[in-house]
């Protein structure tokens, strides 16, 4: 238990701060995917055959190829790219991207591909007439949208988007390769300096395990607001 | 692009494909019959048993895989005892330890698809089968289970899939499957769209496969044929 102690004589503060880092980089990732959510859901909604292809290229990508294959991608390739893009700009000095920035990226981009085939999902099974509806009575598209398909459409949303972020947080695990120092790096030091891997190790199993259960209480209130009337 | 390297890459990760193949079929046929091995204690009505089940599929299924597999790899091998006993033959190799996290994963995963596709049979099947007078055993090997397999095929396709992504983490542990190559060429060469797009290609390639199979199976399964 000495081990776990805050302070100079323990891993406690530093394991502490490490689930911060995890909760902070799953969120972080979650939004960063629900922004390519937004992007790609009406590609895959669209009438048009090209963009069909081009939103479901990313999700049958994205979805068939290992996520830390993905990451190594950014990792290895992500500060080439930035530097690529500046030097358009004249700017030639080496520019290193921060693990944080990378990591939450790779994970986003993998998390966006599942909301997204959650969202569309979730828009494909409101009821056509909602859509006719709101047509007749003359409500604009972003009214359309914001206050008639998104309502309907975050009720049958959650329970898969809690999925989604369930994969997501257990995802950013696999982040510990690029150096940020998350619940997986800081128990891999911990294990590393004291040569105790089953104690650290088992300890984030139980970090993580704590993490899932919180989230799960907590959307499963989400559920209960947004089923109002069902 | 480098075309060179490409070309040349691709016979590396073909054969390190193998490694990948090998690990995902070892622990998908052991954790088929882990969990349906889990799956028939979860219906088990002692809550000992039962309780036992859900938390076994509860801990693996809430905690990443990468845990498990550290856990294993770096963790058992500290216990003194184990290191006396024959177990230790298997798990100081990385090969075997991922091979057993792998298993311990799919068989969670798989324990919750077969549960479910058992509750969701009918009771009329089986009240059916009884009154025929067929034993308890036959109902459950004989229609229980085929009706199970049916039932469980497009879950179970997902999971294969990502077992097989899932395979990818054995490079942790020194194990050099389709991603530890593709690491060690990109870390190499600093050429990782190049190697990512011979990488993915492979195993969006295996998806595909995959899917098919799947697909083809739940044609053939299907009522309606």
């Amino acid at each position: 238990m000495e081990l776990l102690a805050f302070g100079k004589t323990g891993w406690g503060d530093e394991l502490f701060y490490a689930t911060l880092m995890t909760v902070a980089v799953s969120i972080t990732a979650m939004l960063v995917g629900f922004f390519f959510a937004l992007i790609f859901t009406p590609l895959k909604l669209s009438k048009y055959k090209t963009l069909n292809l081009v939103g479901n290229f990313y999700t049958t990508v994205i979805r068939g190829v290992p996520e830390l294959l993905v990451i190594y991608l950014f990792f290895f390739g992500g500060s080439g790219a930035i530097m690529y893009v500046a030097s358009i700009f004249g700017y030639y000095e080496y520019i290193e991207i921060n693990a944080f920035i990378t990591g939450s990226m790779a994970i986003g981009i993998i998390s966006g591909a599942y909301s997204t085939e959650v969202f569309r999902g979730a828009i494909q099974s409101i009821d056509k007439g909602q859509f006719e509806a709101a047509k007749v009575l003359g409500i604009n598209k972003f009214g359309q949208f914001y206050k008639i398909i998104l309502p309907q459409m975050l009720r049958l949303a959650i329970p898969n988007l809690s999925n989604v972020w369930q994969i997501t947080l257990k995802d950013t695990s696999l982040i510990s390769v690029t150096g940020l120092v998350e619940i997986m790096r800081q128990s891999y030091i911990a294990a590393g300096s004291t040569r105790d891997p089953l104690f650290f190790y088992s300890f984030a199993a139980v970090l993580y395990l704590l993490l899932t259960y919180v989230s799960m209480k907590l959307i499963n209130k989400l559920e209960l607001k947004y089923s109002r009337g069902y | 692009m480098d075309f060179d390297l490409m070309i040349t890459s691709f016979p590396k990760l073909l054969g390190a494909t193998v490694v990948t193949l090998k690990l995902l079929s070892a622990s998908l046929f052991f954790g088929l019959f882990l969990g349906l091995f889990f799956a028939i204690l979860r219906l088990n009505k002692n809550i000992f048993i039962n309780k036992f089940a859900y938390s076994y599929s509860y801990i693996f299924r809430g905690t990443p895989l990468l845990v498990q597999i550290f856990i294993i790899y770096f963790g058992l091998g500290q216990i003194e005892y184990l290191r006396t006993t024959f177990l230790w033959v298997i798990l100081k190799e990385p090969y075997w330890c991922a091979i057993i996290a792998f298993t311990l994963n799919t068989g969670a995963y798989t324990s919750e698809i077969l549960r479910s596709a058992f509750q969701t049979i009918k009771p009329g099947i089986i009240e059916a089968g009884k009154s025929l007078g067929i034993s308890n055993k036959i109902i459950f090997y004989k229609i229980q289970i085929p009706i199970a397999i049916r039932q469980s095929l497009p879950a179970y396709g997902n999971e294969i899939i990502l077992m097989m992504k899932g395979t990818s983490l054995a490079s942790t542990v020194t194990l050099m499957d389709l991603t530890g190559v593709a690491k060690y060429i990109i870390s190499t060469t600093f050429k990782p769209i190049e190697v990512f797009i011979v990488a993915g290609g492979i195993y969006l390639f295996m998806t595909f496969i995959i899917h098919n199979v799947i697909k083809y199976l739940e044609k053939k399964y299907s009522f309606q044929q």
